[in-house]
């Protein structure tokens, strides 16, 4: 029996690196297609015909991907917004204190969006809102953003949740050991510690906001398209690269976005 | 008298999980009183209420029963940012995300004082503390020592009245340690703060307290300056816990005001002094350290007879062990004069001798 | 003085209590606004939805406020409209089946994919890790649509699997694989996979390689620590990921209408048909609350069986 002329690994796993290493492969091969044609000169999603800038000037000009685009920021941003601002507090109230009734289901309840399939919470969304609708009148852009507000919480609370678990009781108690009353502990020690929790927190809600399709698909009356419902009613007509260059933008976001999480995660360890 | 006392504890208890099936006691009516400008310890082993007792003083916990006076009032229901008492924990508990300058101005700033004033204070307790020059460093950018003397900083900066000390030193390697024993006592002396200090180190205890209070299983079995602790243990756990002792059954033959005959298991019947209120016949304990004994080989004087069984070089000292047919052997401690050892051959048979009045008589 | 020891205590028991009382009722206070926003746009309408899964079809959609168990009926039998016979219907069944079959399949594939990738970037050096972190991070984020997208893209007629494989000589004409449930399984092991991967890392990460050791210096073999091992203390990963890929694989919707076309529908597209063309809105809510109780029972299954496991390991 030749012996092996690599050492003995204990971490090794036969055909582990070749499974991962083609899992990775798989992961980012599709989208080089993606990004790649949406340099397409041609008219064709299948023919290339030279590079060229143009579908992302017709994306640029097109109106209604203007205002989708603007609306799925503009949601996003006040759903994050509200949401991290809840999320924190709820984070607060259920972490890092004596067991008290209720807290487990309080726990359940903002934590339900995660456990809950997209569609059956816009399928009840959609009814519950069209009951207000009928009785109402009202068509404006209060539901979207409850709806969004709503879903992003469970995923603000996470991370501000674990980043609020690993910080040590003992420096609050320093700090009342030191005249600091209960608020100015908060916003002098907890608040300045809970900041990289709170801020990855917001990205998240920030970024499944703007990804999300489902529910906005649902919720939305006519004419409040966001960029991803836009997408979606794309695809069912005729596919034009300008699809490729939205979705290269968007995944371009996607990136910078996750760079800037992970500086953000190194800078505190 | 009394305006001497900074701190008294009255008759506090301290119950964990109080009626659920997890209940601990760890405090059990404890009443003890810390005189002004005092460097007092509170030593045991872990779980013997020690810290619990310093977190009642300085306002993390409510006492269940009893009270807390600070100067002779009662401050057991104020919080802990209304008690001018300030604590260094165990493991710092520094700000991470301060510099060494704000960590030591925190206190001062909560208690409203100007810029110029903390600037001040802080700049003399980075003088006091000899880290001048580390003054806007991060947290994790010093060593666990530098990170002791911050929280040592930062508890002093706002002149409390009492400083409560957890362990402060656990962390710390010996010879820094060594080092800051006698920092503390020198912070101690200079600034006349009473210094409340709570170790499990008996050593640490002797070497800098005025007077150390002995602990175990929520209550306080003696307290006392460290040689009365030391020579005077009142009780067999206290003798056990600090030093080393030997222990001896004994009875009781004759008592009279300051003096009492005992006869020892050998026969051997010696007068020792001891409290009053021994009835005649009982057993007692008798704790005897090990450097008040010496071998003899001279079988004329007054000994307790057996055979060395262990030689055990310590350096400064030999240790000696002798069976004298109880279950563990006598163990005598004798100085290395000159570098010499009086080498005994082993098996031996020799006599333990002791003065009389270094015996202590344990109350059980 | 007993009687006024008996007054301290009282007092501070209840100073301790008065404290606890505090505390719990701040809690309460931080946590209600997100229970109120979470109880009137997530939790509050599923309740609305049991209701109208009781009433009657409007005539254009929407509703009747009359009672009517037909919804339910409707779900798994189906009554001829002329002879009234019942029978079962057997287009939901299908598409019941499917949803299940496919994401226990999507669940299956991003298990044997995504183990070994956790498992390669947890044994990474440090250095390297956070690089092979960051890849997978990226998809991650990357919109569910846009990924759904991509392979559409390639795997149509003209997609690039066909020009490759025509191009290698391999097959003459391209392959049909869009609109196939094969299409549905790749697009959603595609988008699922990262969320296989990140909770089995997690547990990867805290996992002690010198119990490897011991075991390789115990006789087993690569095969044996594998299976008795690492995987036991590693199944919480497991288990989480397991969930984060079959909870959503059973409601898709996004991926089955992009992949699907309009003749593979999953349970998702079913329910919104009901919202549109089939202008069936209890039906609609009754299908969901049937979908909502398959990933119920399908979580509790889950979590037991991760107890089971961890009470045999007598953790």
């Amino acid at each position: 029996m030749a012996t092996s002329s690599r050492p003995f690994s204990i971490k090794r796993m036969p055909g582990f690196s070749l499974l991962a290493l083609t899992c990775f492969f798989a992961l980012y091969m599709p989208l080089a297609p993606l990004v790649v044609y949406s340099f397409n000169a041609g008219d064709n999603i299948a023919l290339w015909e030279g590079l060229s800038l143009r579908w992302y000037v017709s994306a640029w000009e097109n109106d209604l991907v203007q205002s989708a685009a603007i609306r799925s920021v503009v949601v996003a941003v006040i759903a994050s917004v509200v949401a991290t601002s809840l999320a924190t507090m709820a984070a607060l109230g259920t972490t890092r204190t004596r067991p008290y009734r209720g807290q487990t289901s309080i726990y359940a309840m903002v934590n339900q969006p995660l456990m809950v399939p997209e569609i059956v919470t816009a399928v009840a969304l959609l009814i519950f809102f069209a009951l207000i609708k009928e009785s109402t009148g009202y068509h404006g852009y209060a539901y979207l953003i409850s709806a969004h507000t709503a879903f992003c919480i469970p995923f603000a609370y996470l991370p501000i949740r674990a980043r609020l678990e690993g910080m040590d009781r003992v420096l609050e108690t320093a700090a009342a050991d030191l005249y600091a009353t209960p608020w100015r502990s908060f916003t002098r020690v907890t608040l300045p510690l809970l900041l990289p929790g709170i801020l990855a927190g917001a990205m998240l809600a920030f970024v499944i906001s703007l990804d999300d399709v489902v529910i906005t698909e649902f919720v939305k009356s006519a004419g409040q398209d966001t960029l991803p419902t836009y997408m979606l009613g794309q695809l069912r007509r005729t596919i034009t690269p300008e699809i490729n260059a939205i979705s290269t933008v968007l995944l371009g976001v996607s990136v910078v976005m996750v760079t800037i999480i992970f500086f953000l995660s190194r800078k505190k360890a | 008298m009394s305006d001497d006392v900074a701190v008294e504890a009255r008759g506090v208890s301290k119950i964990f999980g109080a009626s659920t099936d997890q209940e601990v006691r760890a405090l059990d009516h404890v009443s003890v009183s810390i005189a002004q400008n005092e460097f007092f310890t509170l030593l045991g082993p872990s779980g013997c209420g020690k810290t619990t007792l310093l977190r009642l003083i300085a306002g993390f916990e409510h006492p269940t029963d009893g009270a807390i006076l600070l100067e002779g009032k009662d401050i057991s229901a104020l919080p802990p940012f209304q008690r001018p008492v300030n604590t260094v924990f165990q493991n710092y508990a520094l700000f991470p995300h301060m510099t060494v300058a704000q960590n030591i101005g925190f206190g001062l700033e909560m208690q409203g004082q100007s810029k110029d004033e903390v600037a001040n204070t802080v700049g003399a307790m980075l003088v006091l503390v000899k880290m001048e020059n580390l003054k806007n460093r991060r947290i994790d950018q010093i060593s666990g020592g530098q990170q002791q003397r911050v929280a040592l900083a930062r508890a002093l900066a706002p002149r409390p009245k009492v400083l409560l000390l957890d362990e402060p030193l656990s962390a710390l390697d010996l010879k820094l340690r060594k080092e800051m024993q006698v920092e503390l006592k020198r912070l101690q002396h200079e600034t006349g703060i009473t210094f409340i200090f709570v170790t499990h180190d008996q050593e640490e205890a002797l070497t800098m307290s005025d007077r150390v209070a002995v602990m175990n299983e929520g209550r306080i079995l003696q307290v006392g300056a460290p040689h009365e602790i030391y020579n005077r243990p009142h009780d067999r756990f206290v003798a056990d816990f600090i030093g080393d002792t030997n222990f001896m059954p004994a009875e009781v033959i004759e008592h009279d005001e300051s003096e009492v005959r005992i006869r020892l298991p050998s026969g051997i019947e010696i007068t020792v002094p001891a409290p009053p209120g021994l009835p005649q016949g009982s057993e007692v304990t008798l704790a005897i350290r090990p450097e008040q004994a010496r071998i003899v080989t001279d079988s004329d004087a007054i000994s307790i007879q057996g055979s060395l069984t262990d030689e055990i070089y310590i350096g400064t000292d030999t240790q000696y062990r002798v069976d004298i047919g109880m279950t563990s052997p006598f163990v005598v401690r004798v100085q290395n004069a000159n570098g010499e050892r009086a080498r005994i051959p082993l098996g031996s048979r020799v006599g333990i001798a002791v003065d009389p009045r270094t015996i202590q008589i344990l109350q059980d | 003085m007993s009687a006024e020891q008996d007054s301290s205590t009282e007092s501070f028991e209840s100073l301790e209590a008065h404290a606890y009382q505090l505390e719990v009722r701040q809690n309460l206070l931080l946590s209600t606004p997100a229970l109120i926003v979470l109880f009137c746009a997530a939790s509050g309408p599923l309740l609305i939805m049991l209701v109208f899964s009781f009433l009657t079809p409007g005539d254009y959609g929407g509703i009747k406020w009359q009672f009517s168990t037909e919804a339910w009926f409707q779900v798994a039998f189906y009554r001829d409209i002329f002879d009234e016979t019942v029978s079962i219907a057997d287009a939901h069944l299908s598409i019941f089946w499917r949803s299940v079959k496919l994401s226990f399949l999507t669940t299956l594939v991003a298990f044997v994919l995504g183990f070994p990738t956790a498992y390669f970037i947890a044994t990474r050096s440090p250095e390297t890790r956070n690089l092979w972190l960051f890849l997978v991070t990226i998809p991650f984020w990357t919109n569910l649509l846009i990924r759904t997208f991509a392979i559409l893209e390639i795997i149509r007629n003209q997609g690039l699997v066909n020009t490759v494989l025509i191009a290698l000589g391999v097959i003459d004409q391209p392959l049909d694989m869009l609109y196939t449930d094969i299409a549905i399984l790749l697009g959603m092991t595609y988008v699922y996979i990262p969320l296989m991967i990140l909770p089995i890392y997690a547990s990867m990460e805290r996992f002690d390689f010198q119990l490897v050791e011991a075991a390789y210096d115990l006789y087993a073999t690569r095969w044996r620590v594998l299976v008795r091992v690492i995987l036991p203390l590693v199944k919480p990963g497991v288990i989480a990921g397991s969930i984060l890929v079959f909870v959503p694989s059973l409601g898709a919707y996004v991926t089955p209408r992009v992949l699907g076309g309009g003749k593979h529908l999953m349970i998702g597209n079913l329910i919104e048909l009901q919202f549109g063309q089939g202008r069936n809105w209890p039906l609609g809510a009754a299908l969901s609350l049937t979908l909502l109780v398959i990933v119920m029972v399908a979580l509790i299954f889950y979590v037991r069986s991760a107890q089971k496991e961890g009470g045999a390991h007598g953790h």
